[in-house]
């Protein structure tokens, strides 16, 4: 393990670099979670943008970030990577543009491209070995057109087209395992409310080259119904539940690096959100509750 | 000067590495691929000092052109019919970002039903993107079109990607003399691109293709995108002097032939306009006063001079190899709104729809077109949009249709009551 700057939460920046006043909703994790990122990685960056909430970060004339801004289209943001990373690599090349003047290419989308329409330009991405970090914000679900099911929504959720009393009838797909198969340099799953553990992984990730890939939850307090004070909480909880692991894979070894033993039952991370008060209201749904759980515990068993 | 035969893709290749092209994304689709092969050999061979990239779809590979372009490198691209398509999205989206680079399109008709052969559908449906539109008929005009596509793409008064377009097969594949131009005269005609455009860099942050909210910002950028196009009028003008000085070729904004005491032109683009140049010198050997108007940039239109040059011709013969569903052709229409501004007495357009998915036009037909063009001018009075068929081609067709029946019926899929219209001679099930 390489020497980390950031050891303790002390050693996290008290102030952010990215810049206020955008039209995130309130309490929007997304948002929480590239603040942090944004910070370890710093302005020497292009944020290559797919359409999704984020994309309302830049509305003209303003944008929140120091350095550049690409906007693409829902699909291909990880192929606009490719043209401004092979692009700058020529003009370094040629010395059109000192070596100082280069910068990472970052892309940003939401679970809607990067579980559905972008998992093509992703993949041929991560192929070709481009050299780019991919930060994907997962609130679990379209969440820009009004939480709409997408192929990141767990299993039982409400949503704008779920709403029924057994809410979303699939389950959420293995994106981590996805991109990992593709043994790019490397993968890591984060989130907002554990900044110490993200800040270590970007770190990492802006050491290596090659395709680097980041998943973060980002819990939706609009999408996921709950009040934009609790976003912090129930990251936490997603984490202590053991709904979302926090691991990162390097050379096809997956690693988990936050481990909360006993984990807390799955029930303390549905019950704050309204996207699954159906389990609980009018009756208790327990087949439900149950098998959720048993499929957290079947992750777990197979990691220890 | 010598010539080399080469097919109209070799012809694309060679402009694009006389372009000195730097960055290809690429995608395999026929009748294109021999352009990327091309290219991808010299670079492997260390003949032409560029870098290429094979992306996962068109879409990608145009998202990645555009990027290339927006950050500042010469960029070469080439792709065919649904391969367009595919990546039509970006098609818009990156002449939006104001990236000029060239996209060579190689035209074949679109499913469904699914062909390879040519026509013009696939690039019309990128007539209102954004990107410039230069249209060829020799392989010759191919490479020279594609050196003048980048002169015109990155001239700070248009800054807009170029599709340079040719016929799938009759010029993708068929091999013609071509002077290819020395590459000294090519970077002196073609400097290397400006270095103050490249974008994303450290210490010159920018952003890219932002949002907007409302309809007031975003008419003021696609005005913005329209005005550009417009500019590119007056600079195609300079770009292609300068080529004729440079080359001693001289590239219009449309090829007139025998057009000036013409009393019947013939209206069409793309590699079977050679075919009415054809037909122009047996009507003109026969007493006919006949003529061809051929557009090569389609895109800006040139509404004016296409009307002026048309001044004093009684009759036209619009030649559309597209047909835009439930309307009719494309350059038909085009052609009718650039006419109608003038006051003066316009020539009778007659619309014929023809060479659709590769289907040839033959010299008869021509003249047949040629014979209604008159006689409607005669009379005044345009007859209806027609579609070059014959009644072979029909009974062909017809042969076609009765062995699927047969087919199906073999197999038991159409009950013999459901038959009644189709009516076979005789009843074969057991």
């Amino acid at each position: 393990m390489t020497e980390t700057a950031f050891r303790r939460m002390n050693d996290l920046p008290s102030t952010h670099l990215l810049g206020g006043g955008t039209a995130m909703c309130a309490g929007c994790g997304g948002l929480q979670a590239i603040q942090e990122v944004y910070d370890v990685l710093g302005k020497n960056t292009v944020f290559v943008n797919a359409a999704g909430c984020m994309t309302l970060l830049s509305i003209y004339p303003f944008t929140p970030f120091r350095g550049s801004w690409l906007y693409t289209a829902m699909a291909s943001a990880p192929a606009g990577a490719q043209g401004v990373r092979d692009a700058l690599d020529i003009l370094v090349e040629k010395g059109r543009i000192p070596p100082e003047e280069n910068v990472q290419v970052v892309v940003l989308t939401g679970d809607g491209a990067a579980y559905g329409m972008g998992v093509s330009a992703t993949s041929g991405a991560i192929d070709r070995n481009l050299d780019f970090l991919y930060i994907c914000y997962d609130n679990e679900g379209y969440g820009n057109t009004g939480q709409q099911y997408s192929e990141a929504t767990p299993h039982a959720a409400r949503t704008a087209t779920s709403s029924g009393p057994r809410g979303y009838p699939g389950y959420k797909k293995d994106l981590f395992s996805i991109w990992a198969a593709h043994r790019p340099a490397y993968v890591a799953t984060v989130i907002g409310a554990e900044p110490l553990d993200l800040a270590r992984k970007i770190e990492t990730a802006a050491r290596v080259r090659g395709p680097r890939l980041i998943l973060a939850l980002a819990p939706c307090p609009t999408g996921w119904d709950f009040e934009p004070r609790d976003t912090i909480e129930i990251g936490r909880l997603a984490v202590r539940t053991g709904v979302w692991p926090l691991k990162e894979c390097v050379d096809g070894q997956v690693v988990h690096t936050k481990v909360r033993r006993p984990r807390l039952p799955v029930e303390e991370y549905l019950k704050r959100q309204g996207r699954f008060e159906h389990l609980f209201a009018p009756e208790r749904k327990p087949e439900i509750l149950d098998e959720i759980q048993a499929r957290v515990d079947a992750y777990w068993q197979r990691v220890e | 000067m010598t010539r080399t035969l080469l097919t109209g893709n070799a012809a694309a290749a060679w402009g694009a590495r006389l372009a000195r092209a730097e960055y290809v994304p690429a995608f395999p689709i026929t009748p294109q691929t021999e352009i990327i092969e091309k290219l991808g050999g010299w670079i492997d061979a260390g003949e032409m000092d560029g870098r290429m990239v094979t992306l996962e779809s068109e879409h990608s590979m145009i998202t990645a052109a555009g990027a290339a372009a927006a950050a500042g490198v010469r960029v070469f691209s080439a792709t065919s019919s649904q391969g367009l398509l595919y990546g039509m999205e970006m098609i818009y989206t990156v002449a939006g970002w104001r990236a000029p680079f060239v996209l060579v399109n190689v035209s074949r008709g679109l499913a469904t039903p699914l062909t390879l052969e040519s026509d013009h559908n696939d690039v019309l449906a990128a007539r209102d993107s954004g990107f410039l539109q230069i249209h060829c008929s020799t392989c010759q005009e191919v490479l020279d079109s594609v050196l003048i596509a980048y002169r015109l793409a990155e001239d700070a008064r248009v800054r807009l990607p170029v599709i340079v377009n040719l016929d799938g097969f009759y010029l993708s594949f068929t091999r013609e003399p071509v002077a290819i131009p020395d590459p000294e005269t090519a970077r002196r005609f073609l400097p290397p691109p400006d270095p103050e455009r490249a974008h994303f860099r450290a210490s010159r942050p920018i952003s890219q293709a932002v949002a907007v909210l409302g309809g007031g910002p975003y008419s003021y950028f696609r005005y913005e995108i329209h005005r550009a196009a417009q500019n590119a009028l007056s600079v195609y003008g300079e770009v292609a002097d300068a080529f004729a000085a440079a080359f001693g070729r001289s590239h219009g904004l449309f090829e007139s032939y025998r057009t000036d005491d013409a009393e019947i032109v013939f209206f069409m683009m793309g590699s079977f306009a050679t075919k009415a140049k054809a037909a122009v010198d047996c009507l003109r050997a026969d007493g006919w006063s006949a003529g061809l108007l051929r557009p090569r940039l389609l895109r800006p239109y040139p509404d004016a001079e296409i009307a002026a040059a048309l001044a004093g011709t009684r009759g036209v013969a619009v030649v559309d190899q597209n047909l835009s569903i439930g309307k009719g052709g494309v350059l038909y229409t085009e052609l009718a709104s650039a006419l109608a501004a003038r006051r003066d007495a316009s020539p009778v357009l007659v619309s014929f729809i023809g060479g659709l998915g590769g289907r040839d036009i033959g010299a008869e037909e021509f003249f047949e077109m040629a014979a209604v063009t008159r006689k409607a001018a005669q009379e005044g009075r345009a007859p209806e949009p027609r579609l070059l068929y014959t009644a072979t081609e029909l009974r062909e067709m017809r042969k076609l249709q009765s062995i699927a029946l047969r087919e199906r019926h073999q197999i038991g899929e159409i009950p013999p009551a459901r038959r009644a219209s189709a009516r076979p001679e005789r009843e074969e099930r057991p």
